[in-house]
């Protein structure tokens, strides 16, 4: 299983001193935290993009290698790449460069972004968000496979004689993502080309990430890839944790009664018990993360929001480290007791980083 | 046929004026908004026409997201908290309101009316109001005059004649041969409620001076 953090990159206010961070801090501290998450053994980095403030990651191939030229082994990756609104040769060739600048340490999750101005910005529709992501991405998947591409379709001007520069590391694509909240196509779509479906559930109760789930493994069998079981599942969760649980409810409760995702409507308490942000020990962590399996079933990817509501960065990197040093590694054996022969253990590495990888991972799990 | 002498009309300009006070309330439930955006927009709009005239402006958003919670209780026990007790206070004694809603089941946003309700039925009387509402599709853009218009109206208040829809698609757009494009419909909205603001405050000056 693979254990990791997401960012959204928002620029919020810390409502306990009233101070914002400049963008530039905020950029500044989104590579400290990726840092910490590889120093403290966590395997993913991911994330967002956005093109509007509060946010910062316009630009996440800029970030993710920057971040790649300071760390060994995190994998590097997104939540989301826009493919709606990204021109998908574009996508194709940044990611691709990526992938050799980070010698296969890359793997991207595909969303469609959900801020309406976007779409426009951009010269898009978002009434034809889906129909944009199905169109962009059949072109993408070609382009990483075929060396010259001739294609037309609604959205881009066609292309003949095209291809795609650099080529995909060894000839090995990025491994794909899809991310969705709601809607039943992305499951579908991923299920379709055998990619991973990642349910960001970190604002929905668990009820409806087990139906997403459910429906992505259903088609993910039905077309060819293998069992239910063996689809490529990845969640989100937001956690903020302190030895004793009370603590953590005092220390966090201003942050969510003033954040611009969670504040202003349900008390902390009616929150975490609806969604999955827990605010408590370590332990409490450990006991909500395990449940998600009870909800999804084996699933090969945990990602957690840790740099939210407008914490300060000294507090998300003590965050990250009881979240590397008292939570993921009884997390990993956990999962790794529990997980049937045949379910796979990670999303697909690129073979460049499985070479790498190879002998640490055995000795996680033989632990 | 005598000539009568008036004295003469003590220019407004001359006199030192206090800046006009706008009260922007924006109904858009995340960050970022895009009816954040368009309520924005509108007071900008309204400021550079009343800098025009020479007048200074100050503009306060109340943002109605934060206040959903106190807007339940004071529905439910009757009074406000102190939070929407200032919100409301800013709106009813403001010299104009810009209200911009998102269009939610063919209509304003129920958080929107909520707030709207817990107006006292005069409050808004002869104030000058510009309506704006946010929506997927320049389908919807008639909720502005078939429901914000006549609650406005409803509410005695001055609604000026330009309202501003903005689909998600005018972020990037450029109208065409029937519409203005949304710049284009920001500042003919901005340029009347500037006028109706202006001429609401010196009539309820020479009313105060009258009275």
């Amino acid at each position: 299983m693979q254990f990791g953090i997401f960012t959204v990159g928002d620029v919020t206010t810390d409502p306990t001193t009233g101070r914002t961070p400049s963008e530039h801090e905020r950029i500044k501290a989104t590579v400290a935290i990726a840092q910490k998450a590889e120093e403290v053994g966590l395997d993913v980095f991911a994330t967002g993009e956005h093109h509007n403030p509060p946010f910062v990651p316009s630009s996440p191939t800029t970030l993710l290698g920057h971040i790649a030229a300071r760390t060994e082994n995190l994998i590097l990756s997104t939540s989301t790449t826009l493919i709606t609104t990204n021109d998908p040769v574009k996508i194709a060739e940044d990611y691709a460069y990526l992938q050799h600048l980070a010698d296969g340490r890359v793997d991207l999750m595909m969303g469609r972004g959900n801020t309406g101005p976007v779409y426009p910005w951009f010269g898009k529709d978002i009434r034809q968000g889906i129909e944009l992501a199905v169109e962009n991405y059949a072109l993408l998947y070609k382009l990483w496979r075929e060396d010259v591409v001739n294609w037309a379709g609604k959205h881009r001007t066609p292309l003949q004689s095209f291809t795609s520069t650099p080529r995909p590391l060894d000839g090995v694509p990025p491994f794909v993502w899809h991310g969705s909240i709601r809607s039943p196509e992305i499951a579908e779509q991923a299920a379709y080309y055998g990619d991973g479906f990642f349910h960001n559930n970190i604002f929905w109760p668990m009820s409806h990430t087990k139906k997403m789930v459910e429906l992505y493994r259903t088609k993910y069998a039905q077309h060819g890839h293998g069992t239910p079981e063996q689809a490529i599942v990845g969640l989100g969760g937001q956690v903020f944790m302190r030895k004793n649980s009370q603590d953590a409810v005092r220390e966090f409760r201003p942050y969510f009664d003033n954040a611009p995702v969670y504040g202003h409507g349900p008390s902390l308490e009616d929150f975490t018990t609806q969604t999955p942000l827990t605010v408590g020990s370590p332990q409490q962590v450990i006991e909500r993360t395990l449940g998600f399996r009870d909800a999804v079933g084996d699933y090969q990817r945990q990602l957690f929001l840790m740099d939210h509501a407008g914490l300060p960065l000294k507090t998300v990197l003590e965050q990250l480290d009881i979240l590397g040093e008292e939570v993921v590694p009884v997390l990993r054996k956990e999962f790794a007791r529990l997980r049937p022969a045949g379910v796979p253990e990670t999303a697909p590495l690129h073979p460049a980083f499985a070479g790498v990888r190879a002998e640490p991972v055995k000795e996680e799990v033989a632990s | 046929m005598t000539t009568v002498v008036q004295a003469p009309v003590p220019e407004v300009a001359a006199a030192p004026q206090p800046p006009i006070r706008l009260v922007a309330v924006s109904a858009g439930l995340r960050a970022p908004s895009s009816t954040r955006l368009l309520a924005d927009r509108l007071a900008e709009a309204a400021q550079s026409a009343l800098a025009g005239q020479g007048r200074d402006v100050d503009v306060q958003v109340v943002e109605l997201r934060e206040l959903a919670v106190p807007i339940a209780h004071h529905l439910v026990a009757g009074f406000p908290p102190p939070v929407l007790d200032e919100a409301l206070e800013a709106v009813t004694s403001a010299d104009g309101v810009i209200a911009v809603t998102p269009v939610f089941a063919a209509s304003y946003s129920g958080l929107f009316k909520s707030f709207f309700d817990l107006i006292e039925p005069d409050a808004l009387t002869g104030k000058p109001v510009l309506i704006g509402a946010t929506g997927g599709t320049a389908r919807h853009s008639l909720v502005l005059e078939h429901a914000l218009r006549p609650l406005f109206t409803y509410l005695r208040a001055v609604v000026a004649p330009t309202a501003v829809f903005a689909a998600s698609e005018d972020w990037g757009g450029s109208g065409d041969a029937l519409t203005d494009t949304l710049p284009g419909r920001i500042e003919r909205a901005g340029e009347q409620f500037a006028w109706l603001v202006v001429h609401a405050v010196r009539g309820v000056r020479d009313h105060a001076v009258q009275g």
